[in-house]
Protein backbone atom coordinates (compact mmCIF):
# COMPACT_ATOMS: atom_id res chain seq x y z
CA UNK A 1 0.00 0.00 0.00
CA UNK A 2 1.37 3.40 -0.91
CA UNK A 3 1.78 5.96 1.88
CA UNK A 4 -0.85 8.08 0.19
CA UNK A 5 -3.61 5.48 0.16
CA UNK A 6 -2.67 4.56 3.70
CA UNK A 7 -3.12 8.21 4.70
CA UNK A 8 -6.53 8.31 3.04
CA UNK A 9 -7.51 5.13 4.80
CA UNK A 10 -6.44 6.60 8.16
CA UNK A 11 -8.47 9.74 7.49
CA UNK A 12 -11.46 7.61 6.58
CA UNK A 13 -11.11 5.70 9.83
CA UNK A 14 -11.09 8.91 11.83
CA UNK A 15 -14.18 10.21 10.04
CA UNK A 16 -15.95 6.93 10.74
CA UNK A 17 -14.90 7.02 14.38
CA UNK A 18 -16.17 10.57 14.68
CA UNK A 19 -19.55 9.51 13.28
CA UNK A 20 -19.73 6.75 15.90
CA UNK A 21 -18.81 9.19 18.67
CA UNK A 22 -21.60 11.56 17.63
CA UNK A 23 -24.15 8.77 17.26
CA UNK A 24 -23.30 7.28 20.66
CA UNK A 25 -23.04 10.55 22.56
CA UNK A 26 -25.76 12.83 21.23
CA UNK A 27 -28.80 11.37 23.05
CA UNK A 28 -26.91 11.44 26.32
CA UNK A 29 -25.72 15.01 25.80
CA UNK A 30 -29.31 15.97 25.00
CA UNK A 31 -30.58 14.33 28.19
CA UNK A 32 -28.11 16.30 30.31
CA UNK A 33 -28.83 19.52 28.42
CA UNK A 34 -32.59 19.11 28.95
CA UNK A 35 -32.11 18.37 32.63
CA UNK A 36 -30.41 21.74 33.21
CA UNK A 37 -32.72 23.93 31.10
CA UNK A 38 -35.14 26.38 32.71
CA UNK A 39 -38.83 26.12 31.77
CA UNK A 40 -38.87 28.90 29.13
CA UNK A 41 -36.02 27.28 27.20
CA UNK A 42 -37.75 23.90 27.35
CA UNK A 43 -40.86 25.46 25.82
CA UNK A 44 -38.90 27.18 23.07
CA UNK A 45 -39.61 26.05 19.52
CA UNK A 46 -35.93 26.37 18.73
CA UNK A 47 -34.17 24.29 21.35
CA UNK A 48 -30.44 24.69 21.77
CA UNK A 49 -27.75 22.16 22.62
CA UNK A 50 -26.42 24.14 25.54
CA UNK A 51 -28.73 25.66 28.16
CA UNK A 52 -28.54 29.47 27.99
CA UNK A 53 -29.43 29.85 31.66
CA UNK A 54 -28.59 26.55 33.35
CA UNK A 55 -30.64 25.82 36.46
CA UNK A 56 -31.20 23.15 39.08
CA UNK A 57 -34.95 23.82 39.22
CA UNK A 58 -35.75 20.64 37.34
CA UNK A 59 -34.02 18.54 39.97
CA UNK A 60 -35.99 20.25 42.73
CA UNK A 61 -39.23 19.82 40.78
CA UNK A 62 -38.46 16.15 40.15
CA UNK A 63 -38.18 15.46 43.86
CA UNK A 64 -41.41 17.39 44.48
CA UNK A 65 -43.37 15.57 41.80
CA UNK A 66 -42.45 11.97 42.62
CA UNK A 67 -41.15 10.14 45.71
CA UNK A 68 -37.68 9.80 44.18
CA UNK A 69 -35.77 9.42 47.43
CA UNK A 70 -37.95 6.59 48.64
CA UNK A 71 -37.78 4.97 45.20
CA UNK A 72 -33.99 5.26 45.21
CA UNK A 73 -33.90 3.71 48.70
CA UNK A 74 -36.08 0.83 47.49
CA UNK A 75 -33.85 0.32 44.46
CA UNK A 76 -30.77 0.42 46.65
CA UNK A 77 -32.14 -2.17 49.10
CA UNK A 78 -33.24 -4.49 46.31
CA UNK A 79 -30.04 -4.15 44.30
CA UNK A 80 -27.60 -4.46 47.23
CA UNK A 81 -29.42 -7.48 48.65
CA UNK A 82 -29.63 -9.14 45.25
CA UNK A 83 -25.94 -8.51 44.55
CA UNK A 84 -24.75 -9.89 47.89
CA UNK A 85 -27.08 -12.89 48.07
CA UNK A 86 -26.45 -13.87 44.45
CA UNK A 87 -22.70 -13.92 44.95
CA UNK A 88 -22.82 -15.69 48.31
CA UNK A 89 -24.84 -18.59 46.95
CA UNK A 90 -23.27 -18.66 43.47
CA UNK A 91 -19.59 -18.68 44.45
CA UNK A 92 -19.50 -22.19 46.00
CA UNK A 93 -21.39 -23.64 43.05
CA UNK A 94 -19.13 -21.81 40.61
CA UNK A 95 -16.10 -23.22 42.41
CA UNK A 96 -17.36 -26.78 42.11
CA UNK A 97 -18.43 -26.24 38.50
CA UNK A 98 -15.07 -24.79 37.51
CA UNK A 99 -12.85 -27.30 39.29
CA UNK A 100 -14.69 -30.46 38.39
CA UNK A 101 -15.98 -31.05 34.93
CA UNK A 102 -19.12 -33.06 35.29
CA UNK A 103 -22.69 -33.33 34.17
CA UNK A 104 -23.47 -30.65 36.72
CA UNK A 105 -21.26 -28.08 35.04
CA UNK A 106 -22.62 -29.01 31.62
CA UNK A 107 -26.14 -28.61 32.95
CA UNK A 108 -25.24 -25.30 34.58
CA UNK A 109 -23.82 -23.93 31.33
CA UNK A 110 -26.79 -25.20 29.39
CA UNK A 111 -29.15 -23.58 31.83
CA UNK A 112 -27.35 -20.25 31.49
CA UNK A 113 -28.01 -20.33 27.75
CA UNK A 114 -31.59 -21.58 28.04
CA UNK A 115 -32.50 -19.06 30.74
CA UNK A 116 -31.52 -16.28 28.35
CA UNK A 117 -33.96 -17.50 25.74
CA UNK A 118 -37.16 -17.60 27.80
CA UNK A 119 -39.55 -14.70 27.49
CA UNK A 120 -39.98 -13.31 30.99
CA UNK A 121 -43.75 -13.41 30.69
CA UNK A 122 -43.64 -17.20 30.89
CA UNK A 123 -41.68 -16.88 34.13
CA UNK A 124 -43.45 -13.95 35.71
CA UNK A 125 -47.02 -15.32 35.61
CA UNK A 126 -46.24 -18.42 37.70
CA UNK A 127 -43.84 -16.42 39.89
CA UNK A 128 -46.62 -13.91 40.47
CA UNK A 129 -48.92 -16.72 41.60
CA UNK A 130 -46.23 -18.28 43.82
CA UNK A 131 -45.32 -14.96 45.42
CA UNK A 132 -48.98 -14.15 45.88
CA UNK A 133 -49.45 -17.45 47.68
CA UNK A 134 -46.49 -16.56 49.91
CA UNK A 135 -47.91 -13.04 50.45
CA UNK A 136 -44.78 -11.54 48.90
CA UNK A 137 -46.45 -9.49 46.17
CA UNK A 138 -45.76 -5.79 46.62
CA UNK A 139 -42.82 -6.47 48.93
CA UNK A 140 -39.17 -5.83 48.30
CA UNK A 141 -38.38 -9.35 49.57
CA UNK A 142 -40.39 -10.88 46.78
CA UNK A 143 -38.58 -8.72 44.26
CA UNK A 144 -35.18 -9.54 45.78
CA UNK A 145 -35.91 -13.28 45.50
CA UNK A 146 -36.73 -12.83 41.82
CA UNK A 147 -33.62 -10.70 41.23
CA UNK A 148 -31.32 -13.22 42.89
CA UNK A 149 -32.52 -16.06 40.72
CA UNK A 150 -32.56 -13.85 37.67
CA UNK A 151 -28.94 -12.75 38.13
CA UNK A 152 -27.66 -16.22 39.07
CA UNK A 153 -26.98 -17.50 35.55
CA UNK A 154 -24.73 -14.63 34.66
CA UNK A 155 -23.12 -14.55 38.12
CA UNK A 156 -22.28 -18.24 37.78
CA UNK A 157 -20.99 -17.68 34.26
CA UNK A 158 -18.65 -14.91 35.37
CA UNK A 159 -17.51 -16.64 38.57
CA UNK A 160 -16.70 -19.91 36.81
CA UNK A 161 -14.41 -17.90 34.55
CA UNK A 162 -12.69 -16.27 37.53
CA UNK A 163 -12.20 -19.59 39.33
CA UNK A 164 -10.69 -21.13 36.20
CA UNK A 165 -8.22 -18.26 36.12
CA UNK A 166 -6.83 -19.36 39.51
CA UNK A 167 -4.30 -22.11 38.74
CA UNK A 168 -5.20 -25.36 40.53
CA UNK A 169 -1.46 -25.93 40.99
CA UNK A 170 -1.45 -23.18 43.62
CA UNK A 171 -4.08 -25.02 45.63
CA UNK A 172 -2.29 -28.31 45.17
CA UNK A 173 0.96 -26.79 46.38
CA UNK A 174 -0.75 -25.52 49.51
CA UNK A 175 -2.28 -28.94 50.09
CA UNK A 176 1.13 -30.58 49.71
CA UNK A 177 2.50 -28.13 52.26
CA UNK A 178 -0.03 -29.52 54.67
CA UNK A 179 -2.66 -26.81 54.57
CA UNK A 180 -6.18 -28.04 55.18
CA UNK A 181 -8.75 -27.75 52.44
CA UNK A 182 -10.51 -24.89 54.20
CA UNK A 183 -7.21 -23.14 54.91
CA UNK A 184 -6.22 -23.41 51.24
CA UNK A 185 -9.54 -21.92 50.16
CA UNK A 186 -9.34 -19.06 52.63
CA UNK A 187 -5.69 -18.08 52.30
CA UNK A 188 -4.87 -19.05 48.70
CA UNK A 189 -8.00 -19.11 46.56
CA UNK A 190 -10.17 -16.44 48.17
CA UNK A 191 -7.71 -13.53 47.85
CA UNK A 192 -7.15 -14.32 44.17
CA UNK A 193 -10.87 -14.66 43.60
CA UNK A 194 -11.94 -11.59 45.56
CA UNK A 195 -11.76 -9.00 42.75
CA UNK A 196 -13.84 -11.27 40.52
CA UNK A 197 -16.40 -11.81 43.27
CA UNK A 198 -16.69 -8.07 43.85
CA UNK A 199 -17.08 -7.42 40.12
CA UNK A 200 -19.80 -10.07 39.91
CA UNK A 201 -21.66 -8.61 42.89
CA UNK A 202 -21.47 -5.13 41.39
CA UNK A 203 -22.73 -6.42 38.08
CA UNK A 204 -25.67 -8.11 39.81
CA UNK A 205 -26.27 -4.80 41.60
CA UNK A 206 -26.32 -2.87 38.33
CA UNK A 207 -28.70 -5.26 36.60
CA UNK A 208 -31.08 -5.14 39.59
CA UNK A 209 -30.82 -1.35 39.83
CA UNK A 210 -31.72 -1.05 36.14
CA UNK A 211 -34.41 -3.75 36.07
CA UNK A 212 -37.94 -2.73 35.12
CA UNK A 213 -40.26 -5.55 34.08
CA UNK A 214 -40.35 -7.61 37.29
CA UNK A 215 -40.58 -4.48 39.41
CA UNK A 216 -43.49 -3.21 37.30
CA UNK A 217 -45.42 -6.43 37.74
CA UNK A 218 -44.64 -7.19 41.39
CA UNK A 219 -44.76 -3.76 43.04
CA UNK A 220 -48.18 -2.18 43.19
CA UNK A 221 -48.04 0.78 45.56
CA UNK A 222 -45.87 3.87 44.98
CA UNK A 223 -44.16 3.54 48.41
CA UNK A 224 -42.76 0.15 47.38
CA UNK A 225 -41.80 0.89 43.79
CA UNK A 226 -38.22 1.08 42.56
CA UNK A 227 -36.66 3.94 40.65
CA UNK A 228 -37.27 2.74 37.07
CA UNK A 229 -40.97 2.20 37.81
CA UNK A 230 -41.33 5.59 39.48
CA UNK A 231 -39.57 7.23 36.51
CA UNK A 232 -42.37 6.06 34.22
CA UNK A 233 -44.85 8.02 36.38
CA UNK A 234 -43.28 11.18 34.96
CA UNK A 235 -44.61 10.19 31.55
CA UNK A 236 -48.11 11.58 31.25
CA UNK A 237 -51.01 9.50 30.00
CA UNK A 238 -51.03 10.91 26.47
CA UNK A 239 -47.31 11.34 26.10
CA UNK A 240 -47.53 14.80 27.62
CA UNK A 241 -44.79 15.04 30.17
CA UNK A 242 -42.90 17.58 32.16
CA UNK A 243 -39.66 17.40 30.17
CA UNK A 244 -37.28 19.12 32.58
CA UNK A 245 -38.01 17.12 35.75
CA UNK A 246 -38.29 13.96 33.65
CA UNK A 247 -34.78 14.51 32.26
CA UNK A 248 -33.40 15.45 35.67
CA UNK A 249 -34.80 12.34 37.35
CA UNK A 250 -33.67 10.08 34.51
CA UNK A 251 -30.17 11.54 34.67
CA UNK A 252 -29.95 10.99 38.44
CA UNK A 253 -31.21 7.41 38.14
CA UNK A 254 -28.42 6.61 35.68
CA UNK A 255 -25.52 7.93 37.73
CA UNK A 256 -25.01 5.01 40.16
CA UNK A 257 -24.90 2.35 37.49
CA UNK A 258 -22.74 4.51 35.20
CA UNK A 259 -20.19 5.11 37.95
CA UNK A 260 -20.10 1.47 39.05
CA UNK A 261 -19.96 0.29 35.48
CA UNK A 262 -16.99 2.55 34.81
CA UNK A 263 -15.25 0.98 37.81
CA UNK A 264 -15.77 -2.67 36.85
CA UNK A 265 -16.10 -2.28 33.11
CA UNK A 266 -12.83 -4.02 32.28
CA UNK A 267 -13.64 -6.99 34.48
CA UNK A 268 -17.12 -7.41 33.04
CA UNK A 269 -16.03 -7.16 29.46
CA UNK A 270 -13.07 -9.39 30.29
CA UNK A 271 -15.36 -12.00 31.84
CA UNK A 272 -17.79 -11.73 28.98
CA UNK A 273 -15.01 -12.03 26.45
CA UNK A 274 -13.61 -15.12 28.12
CA UNK A 275 -17.05 -16.71 28.06
CA UNK A 276 -17.77 -15.72 24.49
CA UNK A 277 -14.45 -16.96 23.16
CA UNK A 278 -14.12 -20.18 25.11
CA UNK A 279 -17.63 -21.50 24.72
CA UNK B 1 -16.00 -38.16 55.04
CA UNK B 2 -15.35 -34.51 55.64
CA UNK B 3 -15.73 -31.93 52.97
CA UNK B 4 -12.02 -31.12 53.03
CA UNK B 5 -10.71 -34.63 52.54
CA UNK B 6 -13.30 -35.40 49.89
CA UNK B 7 -12.44 -32.47 47.70
CA UNK B 8 -8.68 -32.68 48.05
CA UNK B 9 -8.72 -36.38 47.31
CA UNK B 10 -10.77 -35.98 44.22
CA UNK B 11 -8.70 -33.05 43.00
CA UNK B 12 -5.61 -35.17 42.90
CA UNK B 13 -7.39 -37.54 40.56
CA UNK B 14 -8.73 -34.76 38.41
CA UNK B 15 -6.53 -33.91 35.44
CA UNK B 16 -5.57 -30.25 35.76
CA UNK B 17 -7.14 -27.92 33.29
CA UNK B 18 -10.27 -29.97 32.82
CA UNK B 19 -10.56 -32.79 30.31
CA UNK B 20 -13.03 -35.64 30.41
CA UNK B 21 -14.55 -36.36 33.82
CA UNK B 22 -12.32 -38.83 35.62
CA UNK B 23 -12.98 -41.04 38.59
CA UNK B 24 -12.33 -38.14 40.93
CA UNK B 25 -15.02 -36.04 39.36
CA UNK B 26 -17.49 -38.89 39.64
CA UNK B 27 -16.68 -39.32 43.30
CA UNK B 28 -16.90 -35.64 44.16
CA UNK B 29 -20.37 -35.41 42.70
CA UNK B 30 -21.64 -38.11 44.96
CA UNK B 31 -20.05 -36.68 48.08
CA UNK B 32 -22.17 -34.81 50.54
CA UNK B 33 -19.66 -31.98 50.70
CA UNK B 34 -20.14 -30.99 47.09
CA UNK B 35 -23.88 -30.96 47.46
CA UNK B 36 -23.45 -28.70 50.44
CA UNK B 37 -21.63 -26.24 48.16
CA UNK B 38 -24.02 -26.54 45.27
CA UNK B 39 -27.40 -26.56 47.01
CA UNK B 40 -27.54 -22.89 48.07
CA UNK B 41 -27.62 -21.94 44.40
CA UNK B 42 -29.39 -25.02 43.10
CA UNK B 43 -32.46 -24.81 45.36
CA UNK B 44 -33.41 -21.22 44.41
CA UNK B 45 -32.79 -22.05 40.76
CA UNK B 46 -35.07 -25.09 40.92
CA UNK B 47 -37.75 -23.46 43.09
CA UNK B 48 -37.86 -20.00 41.55
CA UNK B 49 -36.75 -20.58 37.97
CA UNK B 50 -37.10 -24.12 36.64
CA UNK B 51 -40.24 -24.85 38.67
CA UNK B 52 -42.10 -21.69 37.65
CA UNK B 53 -41.14 -22.25 34.02
CA UNK B 54 -42.74 -25.70 34.07
CA UNK B 55 -45.71 -24.27 35.99
CA UNK B 56 -45.95 -21.51 33.35
CA UNK B 57 -46.04 -24.05 30.54
CA UNK B 58 -48.74 -25.98 32.42
CA UNK B 59 -50.77 -22.78 32.87
CA UNK B 60 -50.91 -22.41 29.09
CA UNK B 61 -53.24 -25.44 29.06
CA UNK B 62 -55.63 -23.97 31.63
CA UNK B 63 -58.11 -21.12 31.82
CA UNK B 64 -56.21 -19.52 34.70
CA UNK B 65 -57.25 -15.96 35.38
CA UNK B 66 -56.07 -13.39 37.84
CA UNK B 67 -58.23 -13.39 40.97
CA UNK B 68 -59.88 -16.79 40.49
CA UNK B 69 -56.93 -19.15 40.35
CA UNK B 70 -58.56 -21.71 42.67
CA UNK B 71 -61.23 -22.76 40.22
CA UNK B 72 -58.80 -23.08 37.34
CA UNK B 73 -59.78 -25.79 34.83
CA UNK B 74 -57.71 -27.74 32.34
CA UNK B 75 -58.74 -26.66 28.88
CA UNK B 76 -56.28 -28.62 26.76
CA UNK B 77 -55.11 -26.84 23.66
CA UNK B 78 -58.03 -24.38 23.68
CA UNK B 79 -55.74 -21.40 24.38
CA UNK B 80 -53.55 -22.34 21.44
CA UNK B 81 -56.59 -22.72 19.18
CA UNK B 82 -57.76 -19.28 20.25
CA UNK B 83 -54.28 -17.89 19.63
CA UNK B 84 -54.33 -19.33 16.13
CA UNK B 85 -57.35 -17.15 15.35
CA UNK B 86 -56.15 -14.10 17.28
CA UNK B 87 -55.23 -11.68 14.52
CA UNK B 88 -53.93 -9.13 17.02
CA UNK B 89 -51.45 -11.64 18.44
CA UNK B 90 -50.09 -12.53 15.01
CA UNK B 91 -49.86 -8.84 14.18
CA UNK B 92 -47.75 -8.35 17.28
CA UNK B 93 -45.74 -11.45 16.44
CA UNK B 94 -45.01 -10.07 12.99
CA UNK B 95 -44.04 -6.73 14.53
CA UNK B 96 -41.80 -8.60 16.96
CA UNK B 97 -40.01 -10.34 14.10
CA UNK B 98 -39.62 -7.11 12.12
CA UNK B 99 -38.31 -5.39 15.24
CA UNK B 100 -35.92 -8.23 16.13
CA UNK B 101 -34.44 -8.45 12.62
CA UNK B 102 -34.56 -4.68 12.19
CA UNK B 103 -32.55 -4.19 15.36
CA UNK B 104 -30.23 -7.20 15.23
CA UNK B 105 -28.90 -6.76 11.69
CA UNK B 106 -27.92 -3.05 11.81
CA UNK B 107 -26.71 -3.57 15.37
CA UNK B 108 -24.34 -6.23 14.13
CA UNK B 109 -23.13 -4.28 11.11
CA UNK B 110 -22.55 -1.09 13.13
CA UNK B 111 -20.93 -2.98 16.00
CA UNK B 112 -18.63 -4.80 13.60
CA UNK B 113 -17.53 -1.49 12.10
CA UNK B 114 -16.93 0.00 15.53
CA UNK B 115 -15.07 -3.10 16.74
CA UNK B 116 -12.80 -2.98 13.68
CA UNK B 117 -12.13 0.71 14.29
CA UNK B 118 -11.46 0.16 17.97
CA UNK B 119 -8.97 -2.59 17.19
CA UNK B 120 -6.96 -0.07 15.14
CA UNK B 121 -4.45 2.18 16.76
CA UNK B 122 -6.55 5.37 16.60
CA UNK B 123 -6.26 8.42 18.83
CA UNK B 124 -9.79 8.85 20.18
CA UNK B 125 -10.15 5.14 20.75
CA UNK B 126 -10.46 5.39 24.54
CA UNK B 127 -13.26 7.95 24.21
CA UNK B 128 -15.16 5.75 21.79
CA UNK B 129 -14.71 2.77 24.12
CA UNK B 130 -16.00 4.78 27.06
CA UNK B 131 -18.97 6.13 25.11
CA UNK B 132 -19.81 2.73 23.68
CA UNK B 133 -20.22 1.47 27.23
CA UNK B 134 -22.79 4.13 28.25
CA UNK B 135 -25.87 2.57 26.64
CA UNK B 136 -24.97 -0.71 28.33
CA UNK B 137 -24.83 0.77 31.82
CA UNK B 138 -28.02 2.80 31.49
CA UNK B 139 -31.37 1.51 32.73
CA UNK B 140 -33.55 0.69 29.73
CA UNK B 141 -36.23 2.96 31.13
CA UNK B 142 -33.79 5.87 31.04
CA UNK B 143 -32.74 5.02 27.50
CA UNK B 144 -36.40 5.17 26.52
CA UNK B 145 -36.97 8.47 28.31
CA UNK B 146 -33.81 9.93 26.78
CA UNK B 147 -34.88 9.10 23.26
CA UNK B 148 -38.37 10.47 23.91
CA UNK B 149 -36.62 13.75 24.66
CA UNK B 150 -34.68 13.45 21.40
CA UNK B 151 -37.81 12.60 19.40
CA UNK B 152 -39.99 15.23 21.09
CA UNK B 153 -41.83 16.97 18.21
CA UNK B 154 -41.31 20.53 19.47
CA UNK B 155 -38.51 20.59 22.03
CA UNK B 156 -36.53 17.64 20.71
CA UNK B 157 -33.14 17.91 19.06
CA UNK B 158 -34.00 15.69 16.11
CA UNK B 159 -36.70 17.94 14.67
CA UNK B 160 -34.63 21.02 15.47
CA UNK B 161 -31.73 19.58 13.47
CA UNK B 162 -34.09 18.80 10.61
CA UNK B 163 -35.40 22.37 10.71
CA UNK B 164 -31.86 23.77 10.85
CA UNK B 165 -30.85 21.75 7.82
CA UNK B 166 -33.89 23.06 5.95
CA UNK B 167 -35.32 19.58 5.50
CA UNK B 168 -38.82 20.59 6.58
CA UNK B 169 -40.63 20.87 9.88
CA UNK B 170 -39.88 17.42 11.19
CA UNK B 171 -42.65 15.29 12.61
CA UNK B 172 -43.96 13.47 15.63
CA UNK B 173 -41.85 10.37 15.10
CA UNK B 174 -43.16 8.17 17.90
CA UNK B 175 -46.86 8.73 17.20
CA UNK B 176 -46.78 8.62 13.41
CA UNK B 177 -48.21 5.37 12.05
CA UNK B 178 -45.42 4.99 9.51
CA UNK B 179 -42.51 6.30 11.59
CA UNK B 180 -43.13 4.74 15.02
CA UNK B 181 -41.62 1.33 14.33
CA UNK B 182 -38.51 2.62 12.53
CA UNK B 183 -38.05 5.17 15.33
CA UNK B 184 -38.09 2.55 18.10
CA UNK B 185 -35.87 0.26 16.00
CA UNK B 186 -33.22 3.01 15.87
CA UNK B 187 -33.30 3.23 19.67
CA UNK B 188 -32.97 -0.55 19.91
CA UNK B 189 -29.91 -0.46 17.65
CA UNK B 190 -28.33 2.28 19.75
CA UNK B 191 -29.05 0.55 23.05
CA UNK B 192 -27.73 -2.87 22.07
CA UNK B 193 -24.56 -1.89 20.25
CA UNK B 194 -22.13 -2.07 23.22
CA UNK B 195 -22.51 -5.75 24.08
CA UNK B 196 -22.17 -6.68 20.43
CA UNK B 197 -19.13 -4.46 19.99
CA UNK B 198 -17.41 -5.93 23.05
CA UNK B 199 -18.11 -9.49 21.96
CA UNK B 200 -16.78 -8.79 18.46
CA UNK B 201 -13.69 -7.08 19.88
CA UNK B 202 -13.04 -10.30 21.77
CA UNK B 203 -13.36 -12.22 18.56
CA UNK B 204 -10.93 -9.87 16.85
CA UNK B 205 -8.34 -10.50 19.55
CA UNK B 206 -8.55 -14.12 18.45
CA UNK B 207 -7.55 -13.27 14.91
CA UNK B 208 -4.11 -14.67 14.24
CA UNK B 209 -1.77 -11.72 13.79
CA UNK B 210 0.83 -13.56 11.74
CA UNK B 211 -1.77 -14.51 9.17
CA UNK B 212 -2.78 -10.87 8.92
CA UNK B 213 0.78 -9.77 8.29
CA UNK B 214 1.45 -12.60 5.87
CA UNK B 215 -1.65 -11.66 3.89
CA UNK B 216 -0.61 -8.00 3.85
CA UNK B 217 2.86 -8.94 2.58
CA UNK B 218 1.25 -10.97 -0.17
CA UNK B 219 -0.45 -7.77 -1.25
CA UNK B 220 -3.96 -8.58 -0.04
CA UNK B 221 -6.14 -5.46 0.31
CA UNK B 222 -8.10 -4.58 3.41
CA UNK B 223 -11.32 -6.21 2.20
CA UNK B 224 -9.54 -9.38 1.13
CA UNK B 225 -7.73 -9.63 4.44
CA UNK B 226 -11.03 -9.17 6.26
CA UNK B 227 -12.70 -11.88 4.21
CA UNK B 228 -9.95 -14.47 4.34
CA UNK B 229 -8.34 -13.86 7.74
CA UNK B 230 -10.56 -11.81 10.08
CA UNK B 231 -14.00 -13.14 9.26
CA UNK B 232 -13.23 -16.86 9.57
CA UNK B 233 -11.81 -16.25 13.05
CA UNK B 234 -14.71 -14.00 13.97
CA UNK B 235 -17.47 -16.22 12.65
CA UNK B 236 -18.21 -18.30 15.78
CA UNK B 237 -18.50 -15.20 17.98
CA UNK B 238 -20.53 -13.41 15.33
CA UNK B 239 -22.97 -16.29 15.09
CA UNK B 240 -23.53 -16.62 18.81
CA UNK B 241 -23.87 -12.90 19.46
CA UNK B 242 -26.36 -12.38 16.63
CA UNK B 243 -28.44 -15.35 17.78
CA UNK B 244 -28.47 -14.07 21.37
CA UNK B 245 -29.23 -10.53 20.23
CA UNK B 246 -32.13 -11.77 18.15
CA UNK B 247 -33.58 -13.59 21.15
CA UNK B 248 -33.08 -10.67 23.52
CA UNK B 249 -34.57 -8.25 21.05
CA UNK B 250 -37.55 -10.45 20.31
CA UNK B 251 -38.25 -10.69 24.05
CA UNK B 252 -37.61 -7.06 24.88
CA UNK B 253 -40.12 -5.00 26.79
CA UNK B 254 -38.98 -1.95 28.77
CA UNK B 255 -37.61 0.12 25.91
CA UNK B 256 -40.74 0.07 23.79
CA UNK B 257 -43.02 0.22 26.84
CA UNK B 258 -41.47 3.57 27.70
CA UNK B 259 -41.13 4.88 24.14
CA UNK B 260 -44.59 4.16 22.73
CA UNK B 261 -46.30 1.65 25.04
CA UNK B 262 -47.15 -0.29 21.89
CA UNK B 263 -48.76 2.61 20.07
CA UNK B 264 -49.77 4.17 17.78
CA UNK B 265 -52.64 1.79 17.06
CA UNK B 266 -50.57 -1.23 18.05
CA UNK B 267 -47.88 -0.53 15.45
CA UNK B 268 -45.09 -1.13 17.97
CA UNK B 269 -46.86 -3.66 20.19
CA UNK B 270 -44.16 -6.30 20.61
CA UNK B 271 -45.27 -9.78 21.72
CA UNK B 272 -44.02 -9.16 25.27
CA UNK B 273 -46.11 -5.99 25.54
CA UNK B 274 -49.12 -7.88 24.23
CA UNK B 275 -48.63 -10.76 26.67
CA UNK B 276 -48.02 -8.35 29.55
CA UNK B 277 -51.31 -6.55 28.87
CA UNK B 278 -53.19 -9.81 28.46
CA UNK B 279 -51.83 -11.11 31.77
CA UNK B 280 -51.70 -8.07 34.02
CA UNK B 281 -54.31 -5.75 32.59
CA UNK B 282 -56.96 -8.26 31.56
CA UNK B 283 -55.92 -11.01 33.97
CA UNK B 284 -55.83 -13.74 31.30
CA UNK B 285 -52.94 -15.75 32.81
CA UNK B 286 -53.56 -18.95 30.86
CA UNK B 287 -53.86 -17.19 27.54
CA UNK B 288 -50.74 -15.08 28.15
CA UNK B 289 -48.80 -18.19 29.16
CA UNK B 290 -49.80 -19.79 25.87
CA UNK B 291 -48.38 -16.74 24.09
CA UNK B 292 -45.15 -17.23 25.99
CA UNK B 293 -45.05 -20.86 24.86
CA UNK B 294 -45.50 -19.90 21.22
CA UNK B 295 -42.70 -17.36 21.61
CA UNK B 296 -40.41 -19.99 23.13
CA UNK B 297 -41.24 -22.43 20.34
CA UNK B 298 -40.23 -19.95 17.68
CA UNK B 299 -37.10 -19.01 19.59
CA UNK B 300 -36.15 -22.69 19.89
CA UNK B 301 -36.36 -23.06 16.13
CA UNK B 302 -34.08 -20.07 15.75
CA UNK B 303 -31.66 -21.51 18.32
CA UNK B 304 -31.64 -24.78 16.41
CA UNK B 305 -30.83 -23.00 13.17
CA UNK B 306 -28.06 -21.14 14.97
CA UNK B 307 -26.60 -24.35 16.36
CA UNK B 308 -26.66 -26.01 12.96
CA UNK B 309 -25.00 -22.95 11.45
CA UNK B 310 -22.38 -23.00 14.15
CA UNK B 311 -21.61 -26.66 13.68
CA UNK B 312 -21.39 -26.12 9.94
CA UNK B 313 -18.91 -23.30 10.48
CA UNK B 314 -16.65 -25.47 12.62
CA UNK B 315 -14.64 -26.72 9.68
CA UNK B 316 -13.48 -23.25 8.73
CA UNK B 317 -11.24 -22.97 11.70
Amino acid sequence: MSPRTRGTARAGQYVALLCYLVFLAFPFVWLISTAFKPAPELGSLHPTWIPQHPTLDNFRAAFDEQPLLRAAANSLIAAVSAGIIAVVIATPMAYVTARHRSRLSTAATGWVVVSQAFPFVLLIIPLFLVLKYLHLINTLWGLIMVYVVWSLPFALWMLVGYVRAVPPELEEAAAVDGASRLRTLVSVTAPLLAPGIVATALFAFITAWNEFFFALVLLKTPEKQTLPVVLTHFLGAEGASDLGPLAAAAFLATLPSLVLFAVIQRRITGGMLAGAVKS
Amino acid sequence: MTLASATVQSERHDPPGGGPPGKGAARINRSAGTWFLVLPALIPILVLSVGPLLYGIALAFTDAQSGRTRSTQWTGVLNFQDLLHDGLFWDSFRIGLVWAVGVTVPQFVLALGLALLLSQNLRMRWLARALAIIPWAMPEVVVGIMWRLVYNPDAGILNETIRDLGLGDGRDWLTGLATALPAVILVGVWAGMPQTTVALLAGLQNTPHELHEAAALDGAGAWRRFRTVTWPALRPVALSITALNFIWNFNSFALVYVLTNGGPGGRTRLPMLFAYEEAFRYGQFGYAAAMGCVMVAVISVILAVYLVGRLGGGEDR
